[in-house]
């Protein structure tokens, strides 16, 4: 019977094709990611979470490149081809090993967690920032396919873009009126679902001034592509102005405006409201929530139960 | 127009020339198979040997030609969407949002649902009840069922390319964005129906495959000698057994929601979208590990037959399997750490996901220092399980990551997401069947497949997989989300070209696979698999002829220890003849296996075109044959021992012109006793 | 498998019933997950009235308590029937089957009236997702004793036509094991959803 040799031999240059595609690919990545939002954030929110990815990759190094190492030494070494190498067929348990195989993978897990552990509370997005600052309160509605952004406080809204005094927390509660939602900006950190009948939250704060983009990722439709918007971080002067400058508008946001701008549309150019119907947020809430009491993520405005 | 329920003219694609090619496509697909199958006149052979058989053997090679088929389709919906994204900055490219929409939920869907499941099947079929020494499966019949529902499902989904939309909502379809409020036509009906008749009858096999592994053993062959593939389907069919349920109540309430206007899942009057993302995941986890948990096997078997070498730690392989299946239910909410629970909640099942990676680490290294001073001979199947080796750990890596829920906030919803997936799905699932597909082939069908073109395929995939998704990580760090039709960021094209030019180089990988197909049935009489023991191997599915006979084994092997075949060879045992034959009781064919498959597929019709007559008419044609069939007790036959013995006798003559072991011409053979030829 | 006189089965045969029957076994673990998520579900949803009946508005205990009754009933008539069927008493068995028949058929009608009378008042499943809970639940485990009932049915049949028969038999332990699981979901049930709904 025939038998097509795929000898050991072949694997030099065929493993070299792929290194080299892998390389490339991965160089031609490597100069743009690090100005990626991810990987030089605005905010320490986000320079946290890369902190801990930056972590969590170099000690999972410590199985990953033995992976490699073994891979590439035992399929060469002990290619059939080559008599010289030793060969033991029944070879197939050794407890010194066994303890390694388990032991290792497992000291790690056991620190990743720890660590785990720490990150999650720490960065728990209903955490509030600084205790001793009160945050700057934003109200978030997803709707089909734009983001609404009301400033309770200062009595305004806008629509698809979130402008934040610089170094000031920021407390965003969130909800849809639509579809399910998820609200990030890659560069101050995120995401957090919006859920029809639900408010969820999202605390952040960005310690440079900057444009940074921000969408909804979680598809709902066929303008979900656009759904994005854009976060002014600006000094608390220019931060002011800017309320100033949406406090001019001559538009309000009444119930009828709110009906009219909830219907489904694309691509919605930056619109501001100098007057929004009070409790908008939470009649948007009850709309769909009914009274019932068991809206399960948390909603209490103040940071995380534990 | 009552009649037909919402199915109207409109439904046809000619709205727009892409639909409609895929419509042409899908018809002309059919169409030719009705042709090669008239012009070769082969309706009674298909008719009377296939469609009817309750054979494992026949049955699993029909979950496999599905799973080809259906995997073609689904690699066509992946290259468009890469195309479209390649192009698509700033501008809408070829696909429109609705279009794009389809492609990716068809894409994940066929992917998962009618590619891998039924690969999975077809291998697990073909392989475990010879693996154990069985005739056949438990319940044969019943297997038929199974497979012809997961033919309805994969019909239904192509059909929505003919007749109707697909589903806008993903291969996760969440509500609400799934209920009737946002998505109103039937394309999510399509998803659903689809994916609840399959998941009938993967429930099914997993039973089947269960009580297979339970009861049928071969005599001596205790639990700790089964090979580990059949570990892998033990464990498997479990999951499948504890995990579809949640599926399946999720897909009916969503059809609930769909169908009967009630509120599961709507946004207002009380409904619960959080509800079904639970359940789906309660599912789609352990759905996971009921895909890999079987190539992990395959990849056990393959590594130690070509390293010639034992299998390295099998008790720790064992009990990392068995770590797995369990851990597999503890970490669901993994899935959607962002949909605001606390702290607490999202840390404890943080660590459970990340705890997983010990059993599996545990994996890698034995499957490595099973190579470990072997004698390691690079077949395809051999080179499939290196590749994993290497770029499953990459996966690993990424997953871990993702466990971490501060950075899961950050990556999840981006194509880092879609990175790390495919990266445990393409090396790891993908590669094992593959690995599987040409490890067994002979087994199948009495010849080998072509390695040269399964090394070319091999070197496509594997590069193809690196082109393709490690751009895709970076995409992930650039903030790109998953699912984006048209995007405004120009940092992100180039990593989108390279991702599409990695596609181009699987789709070279794919026409490999189609060629070695071809090249192999053309030139089988030269890699025929006279003694059924082509790559000199460890487990009972050797000992049989290629391709095996109806029984499998004359007389049942008696197993004294792991690697039993081996073990035989060994021995010097092994080919030898019976001092006499027995009668075998085999069960008769029949068409109620397809009778029911394809009721279900009208069933299934009609319920998504709300044609109720059809549904209730297909309902009462389930309920008769199952009633008829359970009402017969007369559904086996005696094979007499004389025919036994004649085509035993045949084989023996056959492995004289094998005098020698299959794999003594490799360079690297190592060395095994010849098959003792008959005398 | 059954120790009936009449019946000599073979060991192949035996070993054939007792895969038939593990099988079985798995196949009720199966769907005691599906009633389990949705009990899960139901639990989630019982608060979610969005305005309309609540649980004290629609239930009733004389009904519920009624329906138990004949399926418990039903279950140890079953039981006779079974131990029937081991005396290898054909007459019996059939008459213990009609008896279990016409009582799961009592509870079939009871809770038809149920849920017919709940629409008919505006509690329809449709209603909110309490109700769409509710109505899923008890109708899936009515559901479930539907088929059963066409199972017994077809068993009568089968013992009528074929006598007290090895696969007869094997299929009417079967039976039992599944008209018995469906006894211990509607107790579930009347304790999950009826007591707490009215208490």
């Amino acid at each position: 019977m025939t038998v097509e040799n795929a000898r050991a031999l072949r694997w030099r240059p065929c493993a070299s094709i792929v290194l080299a595609a892998a390389s490339a690919a991965v160089l031609c990545g490597g100069c743009s990611v690090l100005d990626g939002p991810v990987l030089s954030p605005s905010g320490p929110i986000s320079l946290a979470q890369r902190d801990l990815l930056f972590k969590a990759v170099a000690i999972m190094m410590i199985v990953i490149v033995p992976v490699f190492v073994m891979a590439a030494i035992f399929a060469r070494r002990y290619r059939g081809t080559n008599r010289k190498a030793r060969y033991t067929p029944n070879f197939d348990f050794y407890w010194p090993l066994e303890v390694v195989v388990w032991g290792v993978p497992a000291a790690i897990i056991v620190w990743l967690s720890l660590h785990l552990w720490h990150y999650t509370y720490q960065l728990d997005p209903y955490k509030e920032i600084d205790p001793g600052v009160k945050p700057l309160q934003v109200q978030a509605i997803a709707q089909d396919w734009k983001w609404l952004f009301v400033y309770p406080e200062q009595n305004i809204a806008v629509v698809n873009e979130l402008a934040m005094p610089v170094n000031t927390p920021v407390s965003i509660a969130i909800t849809s009126d639509t579809a399910m939602n998820s609200l990030v900006i890659p560069a101050l950190g995120g995401q957090i679902y919006a859920m029809a009948g639900m408010q969820t939250r999202l605390n952040l704060l960005a310690d440079k001034t900057g444009t940074f983009w921000g969408r909804n990722v979680q598809y709902s439709g066929r303008g979900f592509a656009d759904q994005q918007f854009q976060t002014l971080a600006q000094p608390k002067a220019d931060f002011d102005a800017w309320v100033e400058k949406v406090k001019q508008s001559a538009k309000a946001l009444d119930a009828a405006a709110y009906e009219a701008l909830a219907k489904p549309s694309q691509k919605v150019p930056v619109t501001y409201f100098s007057g929004v119907e009070p409790g908008l947020f939470d009649k948007i809430i009850a709309k769909y929530s009914h009274g019932d009491s068991d809206r399960m993520p948390r909603h209490s405005n103040t940071g995380a139960m534990d | 127009m009552d009649i037909f329920g919402r199915l109207t003219i409109e439904s046809l694609p000619f709205y727009s020339a892409i639909a409609a090619s895929g419509a042409a496509v899908t018809v002309l697909g059919g169409l030719s198979v009705v042709a090669v199958i008239t012009y070769f006149g082969a309706w009674r052979l298909v008719l009377f040997q296939w469609l009817s058989s309750v054979d494992h053997k026949k049955i699993g090679i029909m979950y496999i030609m599905l799973a080809l088929v259906m995997l073609v389709r689904g690699f066509v919906d992946a290259a468009m969407m890469r195309s479209q994204q390649a192009i698509a900055l700033n501008s809408d490219g070829y696909l429109p949002p609705g279009h794009f929409d389809q492609i990716f939920s068809s894409h994940g869907t066929i992917m998962i649902f009618f590619m891998a499941m039924p690969f999975l099947s077809g291998l697990i079929n073909l392989i475990m009840p010879q693996q154990i020494g069985s005739r056949d499966v438990a319940f044969p019949f019943m297997n038929a069922v199974s497979l012809w529902l997961s033919m309805a499902g994969a019909a239904l989904v192509l059909i929505s390319l003919v007749i109707g939309k697909f589903s806008t909502a993903g291969w996760t379809a969440y509500p609400p964005y799934s209920g009737l409020e946002f998505t109103p036509g039937v394309g999510v009906d399509y998803w659903i129906w689809a994916v609840l008749i399959s998941g009938f009858g993967s429930t099914m096999s997993g039973i089947n495959f269960l009580v297979t592994i339970i009861k049928c053993r071969a005599p001596g062959m205790t639990m700790f000698r089964l090979p580990l593939f059949t570990w892998t389907v033990f464990i498997t069919s479990v999951l499948i057994i504890f995990a579809f349920p949640a599926l399946t109540v999720a897909c009916a309430m969503l059809a609930l929601d769909r169908t009967l206007g009630m509120h599961f899942f709507t946004n207002g009057m009380g409904g619960n979208m959080m509800n079904y993302i639970n359940l789906f995941w309660l599912w789609g986890h352990p759905e996971v590990y009921i895909l890999i948990l079987p190539a992990f096997g395959v990849f056990s078997e393959v590594v130690a037959v070509f390293s010639q070498k034992r299998l390295f730690g099998y008790i720790s392989l064992v009990l990392a399997t068995m770590a797995i299946g369990l851990l597999s239910f503890t970490v669901w909410l993994h899935h959607f750490f962002t949909m605001g629970s606390s702290a607490r909640v999202n840390s404890f099942f943080g660590t459970m996901t990340t705890i997983i990676a010990v059993p599996t680490g545990v994996k890698v290294f034995d499957w490595l220092l099973t190579m470990y001073r072997g004698r390691i001979i690079f077949k395809p199947p051999m080179l499939f399980t290196i590749g994993f080796l290497v770029t499953f750990v990459i996966g690993g890596l990424s997953g871990v990551l993702l466990a971490l829920p501060p950075i899961d906030y950050l990556m999840h919803n981006t194509t880092f997401l879609i990175a790390h997936f495919h990266n445990m799905i393409i090396p790891g699932v993908l590669f094992g069947y593959l690995a599987g597909y040409m490890f067994w082939f002979p087994k199948a069908f009495g010849f080998k497949l072509n390695e040269k073109w399964g090394t070319r395929a091999f070197w496509c995939w594997i590069v193809g997989f690196y082109v393709a998704f490690m751009p895709l990580y970076v995409l992930g760090l650039l903030g790109m989300p998953r699912r984006m039709e048209h995007y405004e960021i120009a940092a992100w094209q180039p990593h989108l070209i390279v991702a599409a030019f990695g596609a181009f180089i699987i789709l070279l990988g794919m026409i490999c696979l189609g060629v070695q197909l071809w090249v192999s049935v053309r030139d089988r009489i030269e890699a025929l698999d006279l003694t059924g023991d082509p790559w000199n191997g460890r487990s009972l599915e050797w000992a049989t002829s290629s391709p095996a006979a109806p029984y499998n084994f004359a007389v049942l092997p008696k197993v004294e220890c792991r690697d039993a075949w081996w073990d035989m060879k060994q021995r010097g045992v092994a080919y030898r003849r019976p001092e006499k034959y027995e009668d075998i009781v085999m069960p008769k064919n029949t068409f109620a296996g397809a009778v029911i498959g394809a009721a279900g597929f009208a069933f299934g019709f009609a319920m998504i075109w709300w044609i109720w007559w059809l549904a209730l008419l297909s309902l009462a044609v389930i309920g008769a044959a199952i009633i008829v069939r359970a009402s017969n007790d007369d559904d086996e036959f005696v094979m007499p021992a004389s025919e036994v013995k004649a085509i035993e006798d045949a084989r023996f003559p056959q492995l004289a012109k094998a005098p020698k072991n299959a794999m003594e011409d490799e360079p690297g053979f190592a060395g095994q006793p010849a098959p003792e030829a008959a005398a | 498998m059954s120790s009936a006189a009449a019946m000599t089965v073979s060991p192949r045969e035996a070993k054939r019933y007792e895969e038939k029957d593990f099988g079985f076994w798995l196949y009720l673990m199966s769907d005691a997950v599906i009633f389990a998520c949705l009990f899960a579900t139901y639990l989630v949803m019982a608060g979610n009235a969005a305005g309309g009946p609540t649980p004290k508005d629609v239930f009733s205990l004389e009904r519920a308590a009624a329906e138990t009754a004949l399926l418990l009933l039903s279950s140890t008539t079953f039981g006779i029937a079974a131990v029937s069927l081991w005396a290898g008493d054909r007459s019996k068995v059939l008459l213990w089957l009609a008896i279990t028949l016409l009582l799961g058929a009592g509870f079939i009608a009871l809770e038809f009236g149920e849920f017919s009378g709940m629409i008919a008042e505006g509690a329809g499943p449709d209603r909110s997702g309490f109700l769409s809970a509710f109505f899923t639940l008890v109708g899936t485990h009515g559901l479930h004793v539907s088929v059963g009932l066409v199972w017994i049915l077809v068993m009568i049949g089968q013992v009528f036509a074929k006598g007290l028969t090895a696969p007869v038999a094997s299929r009417l332990m079967r039976l039992g094991l599944f008209w018995h699981f469906l006894d211990i979901i509607w107790v579930v049930i009347f304790s999950v959803v009826y007591l707490p709904g009215l208490l």
